[in-house]
């Protein structure tokens, strides 16, 4: 009983950064641009969320540190592949590498120290309550903030004016533009929304995860909430679906190391791009005719004036 | 005078019911660079009037509507609303003073519902669910049904058409512009429409109307302005014109006569096409049905239909861009060719023009040279041993310059530094000088100036005189009645039984084109009668 409910408060805690990445990643791209730099915005949040959390003793500056920084990474992006044209694929990796050496330097003065993580909500009675207590009514502000931040995300995108001109950005720019529509403003709105998004979720994993920095913590998780968006097909809905099914994997992977279970680590760790791939193949053969994909993705739009 | 001043002087009012006109630019410019798209134009359009803006691709018909709609920046000159000069923000703003505009190509979202793009082209002022009741309120009064919760993509080029002018019409304009509305219309569909327009009209709106069909223009506008290399040719009465007086206009000369070669002979079947079946590749794609026709040397079969009906995808199998599982449906030449590659189809003796210049037709960053030895290599002696013989290649450009008078700034330029027109001779000349069995081109004269439209449609009859059978697919009924001896028509990817050029008539294809079949129109008319 224990065991089970440790399992599932560690498969929360895995899911959540995953989750809140993909939702930036996925805003981002129904608008139109593809920012492969997800990692490397994470891995500087990771850095300056700490940062911010250690100088302030305060989680909840270390987070705005994260969400700021993840912001500033992504208007780098948004100049160059916005502003200037330039190829989105390239631009997205170059953060990456960037990202990944710039969160070194910023965390090199932090590495060996420690924090007090994340508070968990404590609701006399509610939480005491066997199995489901401490996972409904016990996690931290991140895990409760990440299902807000996917239900608002959903409303916006299918219930408001705003979504519809973003999603409409992301099918057809020209036409977009054409009917008067900002697509760069747009366009780099939603990168810094994916920027933020990325960052605090990097800034979640020393702060609540893991109570230290170490350079390359975020271990590959941004190319994994990249990977999510393309298995949730672009919909808010299953990538809630996708985000805890690949920390279950994750969380799974470390327990059938310790249960024996002769499936090598390595498999374990590839399944979620397994996953990906096997719903793009199931994907593209259920095609009706409409694209999944938003259609202008990763294009480049330079508006005449 | 003070607007209300005038507004009480009847006295003002003269012939229009007002004493400025609706809209009116004056002296508008635009520069990109050191090229002027528009000179100095000044025209005037008043309400009740249906005024037609004539000219031919590149004349700056589209750079004059965007500037009126607000989607760029005149350099000099100014536009009047009612009087007043304004300076458009936006097409936002220039919606919210009453100005409307529908796209030629159509600003639409192919993955979003057809109330949802309704949505994206007003204010979004009310809510969705009031919006969605007047869309269907506006499309029911106009005689445009649409099914609000359809997705685009599922839908046909007619009814994206009727979208744009849904959308437009549901911000009440008072000023409506058009922009070549009948490009993608059946006859028919192109008769549904103007009574639209008419009736538009009549409730006392403008509209600019662009198009360089010449009859429809006749027979639909009261004042027409023709433009000509940016500039303003003249303002006239449509009405008092000849068909032929507006041509000229236009082109600003006579446009050479296109002569077919008497006694052309037709010979034995060089392209035989079997009982053709290819599922789309593409999400929105369409799947060729049972396709089947036999094409002699000497011949020119044309293929009619509405845009998206199944031309590209047959061009693409009968290219060898896509192959067919079956070989027997595609003969070149006698062999069983579906199954065989582009270059193998080239070494039969087939030759193909696409319908995009660049990008398809032509790799646009690469010389003229270049793109001679991308279609020349397998077939002509471009290449020794894997190398390339550049002098060779030259020497195709040379002679594809000089026979088809491309005209260009120095011997080997980019491709996509030629105008269209040219670009477009050059293409359709360097698969001549191949002297192919087989010639697959499709909308050979596409957005290209009258003069090179002559020439191109003077190879391809001389090219068939010459022996070859050569299958064009376009979307001008003109254009196949002036060289096709044959006309078939494309519909849901279904080809219908060729006519005779002499039996085609408009009639008779507009309805094929929008899908009837010919008997029982014909059976219902003997009963009738």
């Amino acid at each position: 009983m224990e065991l089970v409910e440790a399992i599932i408060l560690s498969i929360l805690a895995a899911s959540t950064p995953l989750l809140i990445a993909a939702t930036g990643e996925l805003v981002t791209e129904r608008s139109g641009v593809l920012n492969l730099g997800v990692e490397g915005m994470m891995i500087v949040g990771a850095a300056c969320g700490f940062g911010g959390a250690w100088l302030t003793g305060s989680i909840f500056i270390g987070a705005l540190f994260g969400i700021i920084a993840g912001m500033l990474m992504s208007l780098i992006f948004a100049l160059m592949a916005l502003g200037l044209a330039v190829n989105q694929v390239a631009t997205g990796l170059a953060l990456t590498i960037f990202g990944i050496g710039l969160s070194g330097l910023i965390g090199a003065g932090f590495v060996g120290e420690r924090l007090t993580p994340a508070a968990h909500l404590y609701v006399p009675g509610l939480t005491d309550i066997p199995l489901i207590g401490r996972v409904v009514f016990g996690e931290d502000a991140f895990v409760y903030f990440s299902i807000a931040l996917i239900v608002g995300v959903w409303w916006v995108l299918y219930r408001t004016r705003a979504g519809l001109i973003l999603r409409a950005c992301g099918d057809n720019h020209v036409s977009a533009h054409a009917l008067g529509y900002p697509v760069l403003r747009i366009r780099t709105l939603a990168v810094m929304f994916g920027g933020g998004c990325a960052g605090l979720a990097g800034a979640y994993l020393p702060l609540a995860y893991t109570p230290f920095f170490i350079p390359g913590m975020t271990a590959g998780r941004g190319w994994i909430a990249l990977a999510l968006v393309v298995f949730a097909s672009w919909r808010p809905g299953r990538l809630v679906i996708g985000a805890y099914l690949f920390g279950a994997v994750t969380i799974l992977q470390l327990h059938a190391q310790g249960w024996g279970v002769g499936i090598p680590s390595q498999f374990m760790s590839a399944l979620p791009y397994l996953a990906t791939v096997i719903v793009l193949v199931l994907l593209s053969r259920a095609r009706t005719g409409g694209s999944t994909a938003p259609a202008a993705l990763g294009t480049v739009f330079v508006p005449d004036r | 005078m003070p607007a209300y001043q005038r507004m009480l002087d009847p006295t003002l009012n003269g012939l229009h019911s007002g004493e400025s006109p609706l809209l009116r630019t004056v002296g508008l410019t635009k520069r990109y660079g050191d090229f002027l798209a528009n000179d100095s134009i000044d025209i005037d359009v008043w309400p009740k009037e249906i005024h037609a803006l004539l000219g031919e691709n590149g004349a700056g018909k589209s750079t004059l509507v965007k500037a009126i709609y607000g989607l760029i920046q005149p350099s000099a000159g100014e536009i009047r609303w009612q009087g007043e000069p304004i300076v458009l923000s936006g097409p936002s703003e220039a919606r919210s003073r009453g100005i409307g505009m529908v796209f030629q190509h159509f600003s639409l979202f192919d993955n979003l519902t057809v109330a949802e793009n309704v949505a994206l082209g007003l204010d979004g002022k009310e809510s969705f669910k009031d919006m969605s009741a007047r869309l269907e309120q506006v499309s029911r009064t106009y005689g445009l049904p649409l099914d609000p919760r359809r997705e685009v993509w599922q839908l046909s080029v007619g009814e994206r058409q009727r979208i744009e002018i849904v959308r437009a019409l549901m911000q009440d304009p008072k000023f409506l512009i058009l922009d070549e509305p009948t490009a993608v219309l059946t006859p028919q569909e192109a008769d549904q429409l103007f009574v639209v327009l008419e009736r538009l009209k009549a409730e006392g709106r403008a509209i600019l109307y662009i198009s360089h069909k010449l009859d429809e223009v006749k027979r639909l506008c009261d004042t027409a302005t023709i433009l000509r290399g940016g500039k303003k040719v003249q303002t006239c009465n449509p009405r008092l014109e000849t068909a032929a007086s507006l041509a000229r206009m236009m082109v600003g000369g006579e446009i050479k006569e296109v002569k077919a070669a008497a006694g052309r002979q037709t010979t034995i079947p060089r392209l035989v096409v079997n009982d053709l079946s290819l599922a789309p590749d593409e999400a929105h794609g369409v799947r060729l049905e049972h396709i089947s026709f036999e094409l002699k040397g000497g011949e020119i079969l044309g293929i009619a239909g509405v845009a998206g009906n199944g031309q590209d995808e047959l061009f693409a199998a009968l290219s060898g861009e896509r192959l067919s599982k079956d070989p027997g449906t595609i003969v070149i030449e006698g062999i069983a060719a579906g199954h065989l590659s582009i270059t193998k189809r080239r070494k039969l003796g087939a030759a193909f023009v696409p319908e995009e210049r660049l990008g398809h037709g032509t790799a646009p960053r690469m010389k003229l040279s270049e793109n001679a030895l991308l279609t020349g290599h397998a077939a002509s002696g471009m290449v020794n041993r894997g190398f390339i013989d550049t002098a060779a290649t030259l020497k195709t450009v040379d002679k594809a310059t000089e026979t088809f008078d491309v005209r260009k700034a120095k011997r080997d330029p980019e491709a996509a530094s030629l105008s269209g027109g040219n670009l477009q001779k050059f293409i359709v000349g360097r698969e001549i000088l191949r002297n192919p069995a087989v010639l697959v081109v499709s909308q050979p004269t596409w957005g290209v100036d009258a003069g090179a439209a002559a020439v191109i449609r003077q190879a391809l009859l001389d090219l068939a005189t010459a022996g070859a059978a050569v299958l064009v697919t376009s979307q001008d009924l003109d254009e196949l009645a002036e060289i096709a001896d044959r006309i078939a028509v494309m519909f849901h990817g279904r080809l219908s039984a060729p006519l005779a050029a002499s039996e085609a008539t408009r009639e008779k294809l507009g309805l094929l084109m929008g899908g009837s079949s010919l008997e029982p129109k014909e059976a219902a008319h003997a009963v009738g009668a």
